[in-house]
């Protein structure tokens, strides 16, 4: 019998319900599945969810919500998901400028690989991504989908500036950095679109559960 | 025209911010809560100056400024212990006092305790930055210009609500403050990831003192002790974070995560402090040690 998914106390104020231990997209839609329950029968004491690769944080005020009470609730939402693999966000493509200064690292990654520059753009461009997570810094974007033949190590070395809408490889993920801030991911291109603006009514253009094209601007 | 009132900051002191009760609600994009990282003494000055809990104040670090406002407030320093002036006059923590217009508030020195912080009656008005005055320094924002305090700058103040010399003189009783220590014992709760340490790194982080590191800030209280042994490598799949969490890189030595914390973090999680525990890191200096305690989950 599968050990997942389980419900697990972070500390007085928070749970995770895990639904595996890996890295697929499989479980990435069961995450945005689970959350989507959430939003459509929002439990009371809920103050904000925060979906990951492979299990959802729920937080919520301990003076509204008992821990007793939150575990059994999100027992119950368990029991509404549907176990479909659908997407619930939205199609977004993202322009990208590819290779020299914009993407200082294409050239070592299509070396590492022995592909062209050409070609490793080609692979990026190909597939549908899903957003995984938005973490590590305020609006950065994990991504699943990228293709196996482009999966390359971190820099030894992270630089310590890495322009806003810059788009790296590391391991076999990929994403989009919304600030600058340091980072060791390489970067194969950069997009103009604006990921983070405070004063826009949805600040973040990409959400967790949205999926994302590239194409070569 | 009428001019808002100001606080102008004339010694910033070693790191002091503009912080509310937090940005909550963000955290599924990357933003942590930031506010204070003693919400019981932020909100013990708010609650003597007749402020809303999520009133914008100070938090002072370590060494504390000297400031004063253009018209007569009602303020409260809560936190850390300091010897506080104004003009020449001693005034205690933890109550409510007048300050009045272009009088100088002053921090003197420090008996203990790591953060201290200043609520003034009406509380500061800046900007809210997703919906919240809270200062994020690692993003540059909110606060002031998402910055720490400098000398010479003007906060604007919203009006006073009340007459500060009726209500000056009142008291948070040394009963209903947090349990300060240098050495205190942290209630954790274990997981989630505490499957990700072998037996012998479990007793340790139980059984041993674990010092705070200088590195430490509002990030994390980074500690420094008997090395917590993983299973693994000491890396896992990122997931959510809040406060209190206690992550162990492959070097074996424990982060508590604060209000700053990344929203997301890919080292076990060995245990979680409780909420109301964590003004009690707040309060930590470098080498000052901890000792954590397991509690099991409250019914």
């Amino acid at each position: 019998m599968s050990r997942y998914p389980r419900i697990l106390p972070v500390g007085d104020s928070a749970f995770t319900v895990e639904f595996g231990a890996t890295i697929e997209e499989r479980l990435v839609a069961q995450v945005q599945d689970f959350e989507a329950v959430l939003d459509a029968h929002p439990i009371p004491g809920v103050r904000e969810t925060v979906p990951s690769y492979c299990a959802l944080l729920v937080v919520y005020d301990p003076q509204l919500s008992s821990a007793a009470m939150m575990q059994l609730a999100l027992e119950q939402a368990l029991t509404r998901m549907t176990g479909g693999v659908h997407l619930v966000g939205r199609l977004i493509e993202i322009p990208v400028r590819y290779g020299t200064g914009d993407g200082p690292d294409l050239q070592d990654v299509a070396d590492f690989h022995q592909l062209s520059p050409e070609e490793v753009i080609a692979l990026h461009t190909a597939p549908t991504y899903r957003v995984a997570m938005l973490g590590f810094a305020p609006g950065f974007a994990y991504l699943v989908g990228l293709d196996p033949r482009l999966a390359t190590p971190r820099l030894a070395t992270p630089r310590t500036y890495v322009a806003p809408g810059s788009v790296g490889i590391a391991g076999n993920q990929t994403g989009v950095y919304a600030l600058s801030t340091p980072g060791g991911w390489r970067i194969i291109g950069r997009t103009s679109l604006v990921l983070f603006e405070p004063t826009r009514p949805e600040p973040f253009l990409l959400h967790a559960g949205d999926s994302v094209r590239f194409v070569q601007a | 025209m009428a001019t808002s009132d100001m606080m102008e900051i004339l010694d910033p002191g070693f790191l002091s911010t503009v912080q509310d009760a937090g940005r909550y609600g963000w955290l599924r994009y990357g933003v942590p809560p930031s506010g204070p990282l003693d919400a019981a003494a932020f909100q013990a000055a708010n609650t003597l100056v007749g402020n809303a809990p999520d009133a914008a104040g100070l938090e002072i670090t370590w060494t504390g400024p000297a400031l004063r406002i253009t018209r007569d407030a009602l303020i409260a320093v809560c936190g850390a212990d300091f010897e506080l002036r104004v003009g020449r006059r001693p005034v205690p923590v933890w109550h409510s006092i007048v300050l009045r217009a272009g009088e100088v508030l002053r921090f003197g020195a420090r008996q203990s305790g790591a953060r201290a912080y200043i609520a003034i009656d009406g509380g500061i008005a800046l900007p809210q930055y997703l919906g919240s005055q809270a200062t994020y320094l690692p993003g540059g924002f909110g606060g002031l210009e998402g910055r720490a305090l400098h000398t010479g700058d003007h906060l604007p103040l919203h009006p006073s609500q009340l007459d500060p010399f009726a209500e000056a003189g009142k008291c948070c009783p040394p009963s209903q403050r947090p349990p300060y220590s240098s050495k205190p014992i942290l209630r954790v709760i274990l997981g989630p990831q505490v499957e990700a340490f072998t037996q012998e790194g479990i007793v340790a982080f139980l059984s041993s003192s674990y010092g705070l590191s200088a590195t430490s800030n509002r990030m994390g209280a980074r500690l420094q002790g008997p090395s917590i042994a993983h299973t693994g490598t000491g890396s896992s799949i990122s997931d959510g974070v809040i406060a209190g969490c206690i992550q162990v890189p492959p070097d074996g030595q424990p982060i508590i995560m604060l209000a700053d914390h990344q929203s997301t973090g890919g080292y076990p999680k060995i245990a979680v402090v409780l909420q109301a525990d964590l003004p009690l890191v707040a309060q930590l200096l470098p080498g000052d040690q901890v000792r954590f305690q397991i509690v099991e989950r409250t019914p």
